[in-house]
């Protein structure tokens, strides 16, 4: 579960151009690039910095669904619930993985997250306030990443490329497992109709920020299409998101929040309200009504847990002597 | 009903310690943890539900998975004081974890010639799982053990705590001595001796000795928990209750 453009990359880079030129005839022709290939300075950062962004994204997005497994309404519903956020944890490992093949390691990017450093999906500083919160989630922000992510199965760099396969994979069966959630809150009582709708007017918004800020006003966007880490600009991605969540919405009765909301038959899509960038950029800078509380949450969790990782070293380290003085 | 109560306890055993389990989920002390706890809460959760369920068709009132557990109160539940101690550190759920994986492998492995075809199914998976999990927990048991002061200290004042719950296990409730006697589940107290030799054999690895319980503490398969279940069982069963007869 994750999407937003790249915040803040920095895509400079200070090959000859001739060694870019060599580079960016590889990526045209559609070859993959492996972590040995040789590659700018700059497509290397930035990829280590979206894949950084993209695991974080993954791991912090636990804790808002972690936040209603020990509530959930039924064994059938506390099971799914426990298993996606078992697979999103799995996404964060392949992800490191993916990462970590380009030379950096995963305490390091876990530590960038503990500092406030490296950033994550801002989505996750929004709290789940209610059961049908684990219903939106799937629908609507793991419905945008999948948008976000199936381009990214076709990504330039290999390992992410293939990583995302899996990934949108099990993303897409979590964007139908919370569709039905919610559908079948809004097919229940009058209170959990109520209860579907109120989470959809919270997420809504949010989730179209998930695209991050126009294409006018996104910095990074040319370098990384022209590398092909992304295929598709900010607004194309989110247009397609609300093109397909519309009809989606009506069919379970619910409302869209957005009075402007209207079909456009010239362009064949919905246009919509304004967006609040004001409030996307206070949550992107940390001022989620969450952010705190998520990153204390996981920096209990690394902190309380060294004890655990110092001793699986100690132990393996033993075993090593023991077994060099047994030879 | 004797085979009704004695399958819910084992069903209530499973769901508690699958609970607690869950509780770590996005806290772990790493992230293959925060996989491999999970994972091991589902085994137990799965379990659960093909038990309640089982145990509500046997008992011909209607009652599902879900009516079993999340309509009864804490003096309804029938767990033992093993599953229902809090996490506490990763030292005590690792070791809660290998003993009650300990128990339960022999137990499903007994309940292989089980006269009841559902108890013989759960067994087929299950004993495979507790396998796992015991492989897994008792992994951990011997890291820690085996590992800094920091670890070797906090595994054995997870011994000293847990160790008194430990005894309970091999008790058979009235009903479950009318199932045993049925052949429907394994006589609990016949595992004993597998028991203490998978403790001891990780233990022996982990440099851990086994205290022997000065008095053993019993209570759940009546109902007489600890403080700790009453505050699990409400956060567990609010949503539900706040919402009757909800379809979720």
């Amino acid at each position: 579960m994750y999407s937003q453009g790249l915040i803040g990359a920095d895509n400079r880079t200070e090959e000859t151009p001739e060694f870019l030129a060599r580079f960016q005839k590889r990526i045209d022709a559609e070859e993959k690039i492996e972590p040995k290939d040789e590659m700018p300075e700059g497509y290397r950062r930035t990829l280590v910095r979206q894949i950084g962004q993209h695991a974080h994204s993954e791991i912090v997005g636990m804790l808002p669904e972690g936040n209603w497994i020990t509530r959930a309404p039924s064994l059938r519903r506390k099971a799914a619930l426990l298993a996606k956020v078992q697979d999103e944890g799995g996404h964060g490992l392949y992800l490191y993985s993916a990462a970590e093949t380009l030379g950096v390691s995963r305490e390091e990017m876990t530590e960038e997250l503990l500092s406030g450093k490296a950033k994550y999906s801002s989505i996750f500083n929004y709290p789940t306030l209610s059961w049908a919160d684990m219903g939106t989630i799937g629908w609507l922000v793991d419905g945008a990443a999948i948008m976000n992510q199936i381009p990214l199965c076709r990504c330039s760099f290999g390992p992410y490329a293939r990583a995302m396969i899996r990934v949108c994979k099990e993303e897409s069966f979590h964007q139908r497992q919370g569709y039905e959630i919610v559908m079948t809150l809004a097919q229940g009582t009058p209170e959990q109709k109520v209860m579907a709708q109120d989470s959809l007017n919270r997420w809504w918004w949010p989730s179209l920020m998930m695209f991050g800020p126009h294409d006018a006003d996104s910095q990074h966007s040319d370098q990384s299409m022209a590398w092909k880490i992304k295929r598709f600009t900010n607004d194309e991605l989110r247009q397609k998101f609300i093109d397909a969540t519309v009809p989606q919405a009506e069919y379970l009765g619910l409302t869209i929040p957005d009075p402007d909301l209207t079909w456009n038959e010239e362009k064949g899509g919905y246009d919509h309200g304004p967006i609040d960038w004001d409030e996307f950029w206070r949550v992107v800078k940390g001022h989620g009504p969450m952010a705190k509380d998520r990153i204390k949450a996981r920096k209990k969790a690394w902190d309380d847990g060294a004890w655990v990782r110092e001793a699986a070293l100690a132990h393996a380290e033993k075993r090593r002597a023991r077994k060099i003085a047994a030879e | 009903m004797a085979v009704f109560d004695a399958l819910l306890e084992l069903a209530d055993d499973h769901l508690i310690l699958g609970h607690r389990l869950s509780e770590w989920c996005g806290h772990a002390p790493m992230l293959e943890e925060d996989l491999a706890m999970p994972n091991m809460g589902l085994d137990l959760i799965g379990t659960a539900r093909t038990l309640y369920d089982h145990a509500g068709k046997l008992e011909g009132k209607g009652r599902s998975e879900d009516d079993l557990a999340y309509l009864r109160g804490e003096r309804e539940y029938r767990n033992c004081l093993l599953v229902e101690r809090p996490n506490e550190d990763f030292a005590h759920t690792m070791l809660r974890q290998f003993y009650f994986a300990a128990f339960m492998r022999p137990y499903w492995l007994a309940a292989l010639n089980s006269t009841d075809e559902v108890v013989r199914g759960v067994a087929g998976k299950a004993e495979k799982e507790m396998a796992y999990h015991i492989r897994h927990a008792g992994e951990w048991v011997i890291r820690l053990g085996d590992g800094t002061e920091e670890s070797a200290a906090r595994i054995r004042d997870a011994v000293e705590a847990l160790h008194i719950y430990v005894d309970e296990l091999f008790d058979s409730s009235d009903a479950a001595q009318e199932a045993e006697a049925a052949g429907l589940l394994p006589v609990r107290a016949d595992l004993r001796a597998t028991w203490d030799r998978t403790v001891a054999e990780v233990f022996a690895e982990a440099l851990l000795e086994q205290p022997t319980a000065a008095y053993a503490q019993r209570g759940g398969r009546q109902g007489i928990h600890n403080e700790t279940l009453g505050h699990l069982l409400a956060e567990m069963q609010v949503v539900h209750r706040a919402h009757p007869g909800a379809r979720w």
